[in-house]
């Protein structure tokens, strides 16, 4: 691999200072970092949603929030958290930032549509949180119909904000996908390709094919608000069941935008503090590949109780055991790689091992949920909750949190407290078991989500549960000071501080301009460690 | 170092076309919802579709085909003449695919208004007196039609833009990725009447 | 940059007008077809001459049998799947 380490160019950070400098800009690089400032603020208003929520289950019967209170906020809850942070978190932050660093170009392919993303993005966002002060919205995240077209709340304004925000990731899609086509620097084949590019091009495509359908299918939501066209609507020879297919054929993919690239991330992460090459590396490509088609096809194992076929239930529940294996490939990879290596235990790691541990759980509790006959039981109730948070936040949420740890040095060019990642992994493990481990037995136990209130006999796994929410929002809290305050007063950061061999490590931190005086040739495939140095 | 000259260096006619392949798999997708429903929908009220179907007007309808295909035919030839430089006569070609597509929204508008003058309209006391599978195939058949004419829409005013640029001199047959990319939205939206006009106006 | 521009000269307007004609015949037959009475058959036979209409319009008005071969690959596994889009919510809808 070519290094470039002398940086005859200035530094993105020192070139065009001012609000217009970042307003205009379209490097890559700052639409990065602009997508990070906007998304850290989201991110802190859905998880302060949250803690309201538990806040108001600490005890049985209804505290300082109505039920129809509850409603809205858990609605903007889970808007914000998927729609403006998860599923564009690691795409839109890590991978504009170092997609074209990892592949040896200078830009992204389209840099004028890179920006008008995040325009989107932020407009859809301002959108999401105007609605709430329009008296908030409270169908939930998925706008199910028949509810969703006859709530008195104003549902417009939400449903406009998720279509604008569908506009940013399918923007930011199609510059990937054409970027990794098209800009790949001269030896650097697809199997040379770092795993991380491999998940976002794979998570691109899903972006392109899957959000256009969720976009029509608000649309006619509004229409059949607006016009009254009864497409979903039985009295008008509708069928409501056909709105969950069309939402979900969007909705399950979308987990998988979200989990793909933060798979990409943990490839890159385990390999640098292991000092080993990635194990099986075309395991893990073709895997990520096949986690985005299958991935596409298990979608109505969101509507076991919906009333729809047998055969169909059937054969979904099946394929939703079939996605589980790519996935189970991956978790294998990451372990065997780590066997016999020279472990370095920094922050980035151990956020990765926390992922493998929460998403192991996470995984597993969704194959329960798979399951045809448990489903019966456990549909809709918190068991689903605490799933699909071990695989959200404790997924893609940790290895977010991982990528900023690792790649921090690189975007600022400053080093942030070691001993303060530690501490901000140890309570967000403690925090985030604490919070969603007693809502798997309240689930089973028979709680329901999205209740505002609880019978007594659920106290303590709720009580339990809201505690746990604290410690949790402290790690994140710790974590934004520890960012923000070493951003001012951190030390400067050597180009390389955790030794990778990767691309993007091999250039000054933060990264010049244009990224690299003269365009690398690579030679061989990535991850070439040998053991034990350092 | 400043953008401009970035974007000069870089300039890559197979990744904008590509870019605009992607956003037309975008177009093929949204499209591809109605589609799927449309089919479910046969599926379930296949009588009412076909009593649906025979109240539009066929020769409307497949005038309005023959239009489309013909403005496809315009542009694909605009284009073919600015990359040999004939640009005076490629702006004829683009003047005619507007008019053409012109035509098509006039006819089409011909058609929703007999139909509104028979109260049928997503809502309409008269639509729902009518079969549910009925009820649905108008709902489908405004909201499609409705979708596409306003990608028509979309495409004259692109195509209106290729031509002042094209007026402007700012076009030439090295650099005429927007011509080639507006082309290529333009032959999506024939392509997509090309099944629709099927679906709608011949399963009686 | 230059394999571009003789990449759009490959095709001439005569070519076009081929094509132009051939659509046109094959409205007449797809209009043709529905007054045989064929029932349930009828919409099938539309659709295929409607996708060989489209295929028409991809390969010559569209240019896909000139491009590079990633973008026929990308084309069909957009359409596939679409199809399995809808054949797997058909499965569901057709057993309930």
């Amino acid at each position: 691999m070519t290094s470039t380490t002398a940086a005859a160019q200035p530094s993105y950070l020192a070139v065009k200072k001012g609000i217009a400098g970042w307003l205009y800009t379209t490097d890559h690089k700052r639409i990065g970092i602009l997508y990070l400032i906007g998304m850290s603020i989201f991110f802190i208003a859905g998880a302060s949603f949250g803690v309201m929520m538990r806040l108001e289950l600490l005890k049985s019967g209804l505290q300082y929030l109505d039920a129809d209170v509850y409603n809205r906020i858990l609605t903007l809850h889970g808007v914000i958290m998927i729609f403006l942070f998860i599923v564009p978190g690691i795409p839109a932050v890590f991978g504009n930032f170092m997609l074209p660093l990892m592949i040896g170009a200078k830009d992204v392919a389209f840099p004028k549509i890179n920006l008008l993303s995040w325009y989107c993005y932020m407009a859809g966002g301002i959108l999401a949180l105007v609605s709430l002060t329009l008296g908030g919205v409270d169908t939930g995240w998925t706008f199910y119909v028949p509810f969703s077209t006859s709530s008195a709340s104003n549902i417009y304004v939400p449903l406009t904000a998720a279509v604008i925000l569908g506009w940013s990731s399918i923007l930011t899609g199609i510059n990937f996908v054409t970027t990794v086509h098209r800009l790949r620097c001269p030896g650097l084949k697809w199997f040379r390709l770092p795993l991380f590019v491999w998940s976002l091009y794979a998570t691109a495509w899903v972006q392109i094919l899957a959000t256009p359908v969720v976009g029509m299918l608000l649309i006619l939501v509004m229409l059949e608000r607006f016009l009254g066209v009864g497409v979903f609507d039985p009295t008008r020879g509708g069928d409501p069941i056909l709105y969950q297919h069309i939402f979900w054929i969007y909705s399950h993919p979308a987990v998988y935008i979200m989990i793909l690239p933060a798979m990409g991330v943990i490839s890159e992460i385990i390999p640098t503090f292991t000092r080993k090459a990635i194990f099986g590396y075309s395991f893990i490509a073709f895997s990520s590949v096949a986690i985005a088609a299958i991935g596409s096809l298990v979608w109505a194992h969101h509507m076991f109780t919906s009333g729809m076929s047998d055969t169909a239930r059937i054969v979904f529940s099946f394929l939703t055991f079939i996605v589980a294996v790519p996935s189970a490939i991956k978790i294998f990879n990451w372990i065997t790689t780590m066997y016999k290596g020279s472990i370095r235990l920094e922050p980035p790691l151990l956020f990765a091992m926390i992922f493998i541990f929460l998403f192991s759980i996470g995984g597993l509790t969704g194959l329960i949920l798979g399951a045809l006959s448990l489903d019966i039981h456990l549909h809709d109730t918190a068991f689903v909750v605490a799933h699909f948070h071990y695989t959200m936040l404790g997924g893609a949420g940790t290895l977010f949190f991982a990528a900023m740890h690792y790649w921090y040095p690189k975007m600022t060019g400053k080093l942030y407290s070691i001993k303060f990642g530690h501490i901000t992994a140890i309570l967000f493990l403690i925090g985030f078991n604490l919070t969603y481990v007693p809502l798997f037995v309240a689930g089973i136990n028979g709680m329901p989500r999205r209740y505002a209130d609880y019978l007594p006999d659920y106290a303590f796994y709720h009580q339990a549960s809201t505690v746990g929410s604290w410690i949790m929002y402290g790690s994140f809290l710790l974590m934004v000071v520890n960012f923000v305050y070493h951003l001012f007063k951190g030390k400067k950061s050597p180009a390389n501080p955790w030794q990778s061999v990767s691309l993007e490590w091999q250039i000054p931190s933060p990264p010049p301009l244009e990224n690299f005086d003269t365009i690398p040739e690579i030679t061989e495939k990535p991850y070439k460690y040998t053991s034990g140095s350092v | 170092m400043n953008i401009e000259q970035h974007t000069e260096e870089h300039y890559d006619p197979v990744s904008n076309s590509m870019g605009m392949w992607l956003f037309l798999f975008t177009e093929v997708m949204l499209f591809g919802v109605m589609f799927i429903l449309y089919a479910m929908y046969l599926h379930t009220y296949g009588i009412d579709f076909r009593h649906g179907s025979g109240q539009l007007n066929l020769v409307m309808g497949g005038l309005n085909t023959v239009v489309l295909i013909t403005s496809s035919l315009t542009m694909a030839l605009a284009i073919w003449a600015l990359s040999l430089g004939q640009r005076s006569k490629s702006f004829l070609f683009l003047g005619a695919t507007i008019a053409l597509a012109g035509g098509f929204l006039v006819v089409k508008s011909f058609e929703w208004a007999a139909k509104f003058h028979h109260g049928i309209y997503p809502g309409s006391a008269e639509l729902l007196s009518r079969s549910p599978g009925e009820m649905v195939f108008f709902s489908l058949y405004f909201v499609m039609t409705g979708l596409h004419a306003f990608h028509v829409i979309i495409g004259m005013i692109l195509i209106t833009v290729n031509a002042g640029f094209l007026a402007k001199g700012k076009m030439s047959p090295e650099r005429m990725d927007l011509m080639k990319n507006t082309g290529l939205y333009w032959h999506l939206v024939d392509l997509i009447w090309i099944f629709l006009f099927p679906l709608f106006y011949l399963i009686v | 940059m230059e394999g571009n521009l003789k990449q759009s000269h490959h095709i001439g307007a005569k070519t076009y007008l081929l094509v132009w004609a051939a659509l046109m015949v094959l409205t007449g037959v797809t209009v043709g077809v529905t007054f045989l009475d064929l029932r349930n058959f009828a919409i099938v036979a539309a659709m295929i001459v409607a996708s060989i209409k489209a295929l028409l319009v991809l390969l010559y008005f569209m240019h896909i049998r000139y491009e590079k071969k990633v973008f026929p690959f990308m084309i069909l596994a957009t359409l596939g799947m679409f199809w399995l889009f809808l054949i797997l919510t058909f499965m569901e809808v057709f057993t309930r």
